[in-house]
Order: structure tokens, then C-alpha cells, then sequence
């Protein structure tokens, strides 16, 4: 939403815009705060991400130094936590995508002559956000728990190999990403389709085209900045989550991602160049990965 | 960007979309047989249930007769509701408390921040415009372990101990993008005539914003605030990071979840649901009857 909002802001016509020494002192006090709450904790993050253990320190003792050999050692020690939290974060944004599409086309597009009905659904899409993501969760984990209903079904029709579990394993850390961030997803789609003009799709089915090339060729090339920017607010937070993955959550000890290393490093084994490394690497790879997406997407007005 | 922030969006979202002056109208639905027209909303039925478990669940569960892990269900009681901070010396009350203060407090910072650079981005020209707008975006795309460990890293660094101030502080930073986006949209949406025919009528800027301005910018403020509290009382994985020992509720259902959550988490869970859900259906409501008496008017 917020992304589709960026995406959007600029239409109306506005007064010509004012040189003025008010502009200073209204951005002053805001954009100072930013700088000091979250620049400078960037580079704090850069700076211990390059520091060494104090020769006669104590556990999480460090001095500032440039050990690059730290992101190294990261990358060697946890590739495959890292490798995990794309995966992870890849397929949940697609699930969401495909899960998420219809229900935004349908509030969006079918119930639009319907006002009463459209309120109706846009308050259940968000009802899941009133109610604490870690309890939801964990609802999750004991609703699909080896004792609960649906898994004994499931085995008891051979759907599922007897002695198989759900939660603790890669699936249920999907399913959970997936579960948590449907409504980041049908939100930004639900805004776009909901200015889609109708006409295009008749116009399309006029000159003979199938319901399925109107909806290839028209509906997803209309409804890309919902496309764009529901899929962002997925797969960002989706990639650094570490709830769901977590051991009291839905994950096991096989399903780790990056955000529960850079947790166990910096808050247990107060490693913290290590965290701090790892979280440079999340960083700056979400922000490559952002920006060639964006730009392929041509929806470069983002910002 | 953690959960119950979207809420907030779809309330400022409501805010917006009563500038859309006239929608596109529909066009004409061609009737569809059999499966067709039926694939759609079955689907849209079957997604919305699936959405709904965990809510079901966890008010379900307010009400189990537990005794220790609220996990197997043991019978239905009154008592939890009643007796909510009775468990565990008050702890979750305790929590539950911290996390409604600390709202407040960054709610408040970053509304009044945030309000003023909304307005500053609109109206106003100055020097390294792009700059400040990366600055303003880049907290949005930046995942929540990487703000929470960078802070810890910059506090650490500082010498300051980690205590319900540095939560405050590290809410608020996440909160003024957002407030910014969702107030951006409805100073954009005013219309200059307004503030005009207000100096015209000889009103001082102080009067002209107070009196013009201000109210008029109200339900963008409002929407703005709902979500920043809404993504303050929501977050865990930043609090976490800057906590130290303070717990808030997030952090406490974090923590307890290795034992078993007591169902007295459930009862403050669903009982925030229930006023949440009250709250936005009036506005919904009371919006939808604005809109009818200003078109009986027109």
C-alpha cells in the first residue's frame, strides 16, 4: 500500500510550489530524526560488521577494525541459511501472488457495484492484522499440529505417510510466510484493480479475443503496480522474517533463515560483527534484487 | 512494515478514496453459465474462511479451561476474561500495558513528524528533493532485522542501555515513513482555493493553518496515526533487538511460546480484535452515511 501510494501520489493538479524558509523548518526536526535513527545505525551496522575480537576482551568484546575476513566467514558458515531466506521468501511471494489475485479481482472488479459487500471483504482482508502476527502464528501451529484434525485426516486417508509432520519442516515455514503476508499482497492488487477501467476488458472481448488473452494482455499489464508493489511488501519482510522459521513458531532446526542467525548472533552468542555482517548482506541484496525489479518492471516512479 | 500496519493503510486508503471524484463506471457484466460464474466466488469463500482459522481459533481458545499450556481443549469458561492479569503475577497485563504506552508516545512523535514533512513535500520547493525522498522510502524497504540490529549496533556503540526509551525510539523511526505516505496523499488532495479565500479574508498563516489547513488535513492525520500505532503495538522482530529486559505483548507471546501460551494472551488478543474491528466498521459506517446525506444535499 504504501509503495502503491508512492506510485500514485503525484496525479492531482497542485498550486506551483513555494521557495520558503518555512520548508526547512518544517523538514528539519523529521529528516533530522531519520539521520540519527536510521542512517547512522547503518553505518554503526558497516562499522561492526568490520570489526575484530579485542585481544583481551571478553565475549562480545570487539574492536573497530577492517576484518573483511568477517563477511566470509558469514557466507561460509551460513550460506545455506541464506540461500533459505530467498527461497523461502520466493516461493511465499509467488503462493501470495496466485492466492491473492483472484480474491482482489473479485472485491476489486466484481463487487464494485456492490459497495456494501466490497466494504464488507476489504475489512476481512485486514481483520487477520487486529489480531498479533505471533499469535496468529502460533493458531497455525497448533491447528496443523501431528494431533490436530486436519493432519490425522490427512494421514488416515494416506494423503500423508504416517509418521510425516507438517510443522518443523520447510513447507509449514512456507505456508506460514505465505499465510501471514496474503493481505500485504491483496491490498496493493485491490488498489489497482479497483481504477481498472472495464471498458479495456470489453474492447478486448469486441475484437474476439478469449477471456484468457483479455486477461494476459490486459487485466496484468493494467494491474502491474499493484503486481509490483504487492509482491515488494511480500518478499522484503518475508525474507528477513524469523517467526515463522523459529522453532517455537512453525520452522525446526532444518529451516532456519538469515533473520534467526543475525538474532542467535547478536542477542545469544553476542557475536555481533557477525550479525552485523549478515545483516549488510540482506541489506544489499534486498536492494539490488528491488532495484532491477523495479526497473524491468518499469515502474520506476517508486520513489 | 510488520502486520497490523496494513490496518491502518485501508483506513488512510479510506481516507483517499474519497477524492476519487467518480469512479469508472462498470461496464456491462456479460451473464456467464454453469461453472463460471460460480468458480469465483466459491473461491473467494473458500480463501476468506482459510484467512479466518487462526482468528477463530484464538478467540475460541480465550475461552478454554486451561490450566497451564492452553493447547488441548479442557472445557469452555468465563474465567480467563474475567480474570486476565491473574496469571503469572500480571505479567502479560504488564506487557500488554508497556505496549500501549509505548504506542502512544511513538504515535504521537511520528504523526507530528511526519505531518510535517508531508507538508513540506507538497507545498514547498527546496534543494536535494530526491535525496530526502530515498531517505524517506528506504525505511520501508529495509527488512526489520536489519533496522533492529542496526539500532542495537548504533546504541551499543553509544554506551546506551537498551530500556522502554530506546523502544520509543526505534518505533518512532519506523512509523514516519508511513505517516508520511498516508498524510502526503490528502494534503495533495486539498484544494489551494480554500487556504486562499482564508487569507483573503484577511486570516493570519497561523489562523489560515489552524482553522483551514489543519481540519481539513484531519482524516489523513487520524489514518496516519491509527497505522502508526497499529505497526507500534504489532511490532516484535525491532523491539526484540532494542528491548532489553522490558517486555511488550508481542515480545511476551514470543518468549512464553517455548512453554505454552497462557490463554489469558488470547483473551487480550481477541479483546483488541473485537475493538479494532468496532472501530473501523464505524468508520466504514458512519462514512457511508456522510456520503448519502452530502448526495441527498447535492
Amino acid at each position: 500500500m504504501a509503495f502503491a501510494a508512492f506510485a500514485t501520489a503525484e496525479a492531482q493538479p497542485q498550486a506551483p510550489r513555494k521557495r520558503s524558509a518555512i520548508a526547512l523548518v518544517l523538514l528539519a526536526p523529521g529528516i533530522a530524526y531519520l539521520v540519527l535513527f536510521f542512517l547512522t545505525p547503518l553505518v554503526s551496522l558497516l562499522l561492526t560488521s568490520l570489526q575484530v575480537q579485542s585481544e583481551f576482551g571478553d565475549i562480545g568484546e570487539f574492536d573497530y577494525g577492517f576484518n573483511w575476513q568477517n563477511y566470509v566467514d558469514v557466507v561460509t558458515a551460513y550460506w545455506p541459511h541464506i540461500l533459505r531466506s530467498f527461497g523461502y521468501a520466493l516461493v511465499a511471494t509467488i503462493l501470495a501472488l496466485v492466492i491473492s489475485y483472484p480474491i482482489a479481482y473479485f472485491i476489486g472488479v466484481k463487487a464494485r457495484s456492490k459497495p456494501l459487500l466490497q466494504g464488507i471483504l476489504l475489512v476481512l482482508v485486514i481483520a487477520p492484522f487486529f489480531i498479533s502476527f505471533l499469535l496468529r502464528t502460533l493458531a497455525w501451529k497448533q491447528v496443523l499440529s501431528d494431533e490436530s484434525f486436519i493432519i490425522t485426516s490427512l494421514k488416515a486417508l494416506s494423503l500423508m505417510a504416517p509418521d510425516a509432520h507438517f510443522t518443523g519442516t520447510p513447507f509449514a515455514v512456507i505456508f506460514g510466510l505465505t499465510y501471514n503476508f496474503i493481505p500485504f499482497m491483496t491490498l496493493p492488487l485491490y488498489t489497482t484493480l479497483e481504477r481498472l477501467d472495464l471498458r479495456y476488458l470489453e474492447a478486448g472481448g469486441d475484437l474476439y479475443a478469449s477471456p484468457a488473452t483479455v486477461f494476459r494482455k490486459i487485466t496484468v499489464p493494467l494491474s502491474m503496480p499493484g503486481i509490483v508493489a504487492g509482491t515488494l511488501l511480500t518478499f522484503i519482510p518475508a525474507a528477513g522474517d524469523y517467526v515463522n522459521a523459529s522453532r517455537d513458531f512453525l520452522g525446526g532446526p532444518g529451516t532456519q533463515m538469515m533473520g534467526n542467525v543475525i538474532e542467535a548472533n547478536f542477542l545469544v552468542l553476542l557475536n555481533y560483527p557477525a550479525a552485523a555482517a549478515l545483516s549488510i548482506i540482506l541489506m544489499a541484496a534486498i536492494l539490488v534484487l528491488v532495484g532491477i525489479y523495479v526497473k524491468r518492471s518499469g515502474t520506476e516512479d517508486l520513489l | 512494515m510488520s502486520g497490523e500496519g496494513q490496518a491502518g493503510a485501508v483506513l488512510g486508503g479510506l481516507a483517499e478514496s474519497e477524492q476519487l471524484e467518480q469512479r469508472t463506471q462498470p461496464g456491462r457484466d456479460r451473464p456467464r453459465r454453469g461453472l463460471g460464474r460460480w468458480l469465483l466466488p466459491t473461491y473467494v469463500t473458500i480463501a476468506f474462511a482459510f484467512l479466518m482459522i487462526p482468528i477463530v481459533y484464538t478467540f475460541v481458545f480465550s475461552f478454554n479451561d486451561s490450566v497451564k499450556s492452553n493447547i488441548a481443549w479442557r472445557g469452555f469458561t468465563f474465567d480467563k476474561w474475567l480474570n486476565v492479569c491473574n496469571v503469572e503475577g500480571g505479567a502479560v497485563c504488564q506487557a500488554f500495558g508497556n505496549s500501549i504506552l509505548i504506542g502512544v508516545v511513538a504515535t504521537v512523535l511520528a504523526t507530528t513528524l511526519g505531518t510535517m514533512i508531508a507538508i513540506a513535500l507538497v507545498r514547498y520547493r527546496f534543494r536535494a528533493r530526491s535525496a530526502i525522498s530515498l531517505l524517506l522510502f528506504l525505511p520501508m524497504a529495509t527488512p526489520e532485522v536489519v533496522l533492529g540490529a542496526g539500532l542495537a549496533a548504533q546504541f551499543l556503540a553509544v554506551g546506551v542501555p537498551k530500556d522502554m526509551v530506546t523502544i520509543i525510539l526505534a518505533h518512532t523511526m519506523f512509523c514516519i515513513s508511513f505517516v508520511v505516505v498516508t498524510v502526503k496523499a490528502r494534503v495533495a488532495s486539498l484544494d489551494p482555493a480554500l487556504e486562499e479565500a482564508g487569507r483573503d479574508l484577511y486570516g493570519s498563516p497561523a489562523q489560515v493553518f489552524w482553522r483551514v489547513t489543519f481540519p481539513l488535513l484531519m482524516p489523513g492525520i487520524l489514518a496516519a496515526a491509527l497505522l502508526s500505532f497499529a505497526l507500534s503495538f504489532d511490532d516484535f522482530i525491532i523491539t526484540n533487538f532494542n528491548s532489553g529486559s522490558v517486555s511488550t505483548f508481542p515480545k511476551y507471546i514470543y518468549i512464553s511460546a517455548a512453554r505454552g501460551i497462557p490463554a489469558e494472551a488470547n483473551v487480550i488478543a481477541s479483546a483488541v480484535f473485537l475493538f479494532a474491528m468496532i472501530l473501523v466498521i464505524t468508520v466504514q459506517v458512519s462514512r457511508a452515511a456522510r456520503e448519502k446525506r452530502l448526495a441527498k444535499l447535492s
